[in-house]
């Protein structure tokens, strides 16, 4: 056999087998997670540790609802800021922008998506923190240090800026452009075209996109850390109560407390919890965004 | 009447756009110059010139070396680690498959979901795995748990760059009778600077995030020096100096953030700039 066609099939056997096995990460990862939960797994059950919310792992007491409750907090509080903001953006710069105006934007928003976390919690250390402490909650609520899930709201939705509106533009470049004009030819103005004809047409990619940032928000630790206060677990009832989100009960307690029994199975249930939810979302909406692109090609 | 109304709120409309454009650039500008405003007083060469000495984190004396360093080295090994597994998946899913192999589009799908999972997820799994092999917290840890992180990053954005290859180039390398390895090559050649981008943007990610390596890399007063040293990243040296009660400790940790930005301001402006000039030699 010729030389060439032998090294073209081993190096095509050898880069079979790395794509099957790289898939397979998935299946590992979500397999060495919920092995090492099930210590905790056959000891109470599913209901019992996401219904409540005594959590004391010295006396065996492991309930998660305080925690997820923390990240539905600090998530709804930054899709509410972010979703309304993002959607006009990125109307603005596919329906109204000059390009040149366009081209100014889209990269400072391609920057944003290139800071790290960790100084997306300076930032709210510095700057959000000392905001809410003596200006935003004073007229609401007596006493607040500033670290709340209003703090982590907000960091959060500033993070997850740069994916909404990539995302968006991406689903509005999908909407035929002869639709958009037969809209404007008839007279429509271009606000009432985008509401009839734009976002009509977008809604199920915008659906998908709206799940990829709140998955996104779900999985975010440090920053949230910094600016949460979550130092005792409980459920937040305003949004100036501190929160403690499920990413910042494993990057608070991990590794340090293998002495108590169950502990670290219970920090790994957490992190399963998390990629199950999170795979899910993302799953789902990937699948649907997908489908969006392949119409159109 | 009806022709006013709408004409109201086309301009209503129009000016919340305007303004949301402006929070949204306007945050990126506020972050940025936030970080510079309290962390330009607090830089010195002290900072970027040496490791911490004893009691750093009661307000001693030394820098962040240690931590830079260490940052480098593991954003550097993931990047390698990551580009010597994605390249051989990213050739074999467009020059091995056909357009619409469903294996393809499973790896596509695959990494498009695991470019979602957060990077906690994959510290805890990879100290996890760590400590099933009897490792502790090293360097080599960390390089592994942010392999993890940025494979899925790698891997989609090759890809992206790899699809907008024409199929011309492929009929034309294959009717000179070249095999899809051969091939492989050409295209290779074709997309440098797009690879280039994906090797950036992965180094950036690696070098920015804590979740995945503050269990797996462990912390250090001191350089590493082998693979299986405890290595100090930058971002967890902001963390932990952020979090000190003395003033001098927390105003380091501001400086500490503007390196850091610096970093990855670079990382990102190369990355753009490199993409641009991929785009400008399409074909």
């Amino acid at each position: 056999m010729n030389i060439r066609i032998l090294k073209d099939k081993i190096a095509g056997r050898t880069m079979l087998v790395l794509t099957l096995v790289s898939i397979l990460l998935a299946v590992l990862v979500a397999w060495g997670l919920f092995y090492r939960s099930l210590p905790l797994l056959e000891n109470y059950s599913l209901t019992d540790l996401l219904t409540s919310s005594a959590w004391k792992p010295e006396k065996g007491e492991f309930g998660f609802l305080g925690f997820i409750m923390g990240t539905l907090w600090v998530t709804a509080i930054a899709i509410i800021l972010a979703l309304p903001l993002c959607l006009l953006v990125s109307i603005y710069l596919s329906e109204y922008a000059h390009p040149r105006l366009r081209k100014l934007i889209v990269p400072v928003v391609d920057l944003l998506s290139g800071i790290p976390p960790v100084l997306f919690g300076v930032w709210g250390v510095l700057f959000i923190i000392p905001l809410i402490q003596d200006h935003i909650a004073p007229s609401f609520v007596d006493n607040s240090a500033g670290y709340s899930v209003l703090a982590g709201g907000i960091v959060l939705a500033i993070m997850i800026f740069p994916l909404l509106i990539t995302l968006f533009l991406e689903v509005f470049s999908t909407v035929p452009r002869d639709m958009l004009n037969a809209s404007l030819s008839l007279g429509a103005t271009p606000w009432q075209t985008v509401k009839k004809v734009l976002l009509k047409k977008a809604m199920p990619g915008m659906i998908a996109s709206t799940v990829l940032a709140i998955s996104r928000a779900f999985g975010e630790t440090i920053a949230v850390l910094m600016v949460c206060g979550g130092n005792v677990p409980g459920i937040p009832h305003s949004v100036f109560d501190s929160g403690y989100p499920l990413p910042v009960l494993i990057a608070n307690n991990f590794g340090e407390t293998f002495s108590v029994p169950l502990y670290d199975s219970a920090l790994l249930f957490a992190a399963l919890l998390l990629f199950v939810i999170i795979f899910i979302f993302n799953a789902v909406s990937r699948i649907i965004l997908a489908r969006v692109k392949r119409k159109i090609e | 009447m009806k022709v006013k109304g709408r004409n109201i709120e086309e301009r209503f409309f129009k000016i919340l756009m305007i303004i949301s454009a402006l929070i949204v650039v306007g945050s990126f500008f506020l972050i940025v110059g936030t970080i510079v405003v309290k962390g330009a007083p607090a830089m010195s060469w002290d900072l970027i010139t040496k490791v911490p000495s004893g009691g750093f984190f009661l307000g001693g004396e030394g820098g962040v070396l240690n931590a830079i360093i260490g940052s480098f080295y593991i954003a550097a090994g993931s990047s390698l680690l990551a580009l010597l597994i994605s390249l051989p998946v990213v050739i074999y899913i467009n020059t091995y498959l056909r357009k619409r192999s469903w294996l393809g589009n499973l790896t596509r799908m695959g990494y498009d979901v695991l470019f979602g999972i957060p990077s906690i997820v994959y510290g805890a799994f990879g100290f996890t795995l760590m400590m099933y092999l009897g490792m502790r917290a090293s360097l080599l840890g960390g390089i592994i748990a942010v392999t993890l992180l940025v494979i899925p990053i790698m891997i989609r954005t090759m890809d992206e760059v790899i699809r907008t290859v024409p199929n011309e180039l492929y009929e034309a390398t294959f009717s000179l009778g070249a095999t899809r390895l051969e091939t492989a090559w050409v295209i290779l050649k074709q997309v440098a600077p797009g690879i280039m981008t994906a090797i950036l943007l992965a180094f950036g990610r690696g070098i920015g995030d804590v979740a995945s390596v503050m269990f797996t890399a462990g912390f250090s007063d001191n350089i590493p020096t082998s693979m299986e040293d405890p290595t100090a990243t930058l971002p967890l040296a902001i963390f932990n100096q952020l979090s000190s009660p003395y003033e001098g400790v927390r105003a380091k940790a501001y400086a500490s953030a503007l390196i850091l930005t610096i970093f990855v301001l670079i990382i990102s402006v190369l990355a753009r700039l490199l993409s641009k000039k991929f785009s400008k030699n399409k074909v």
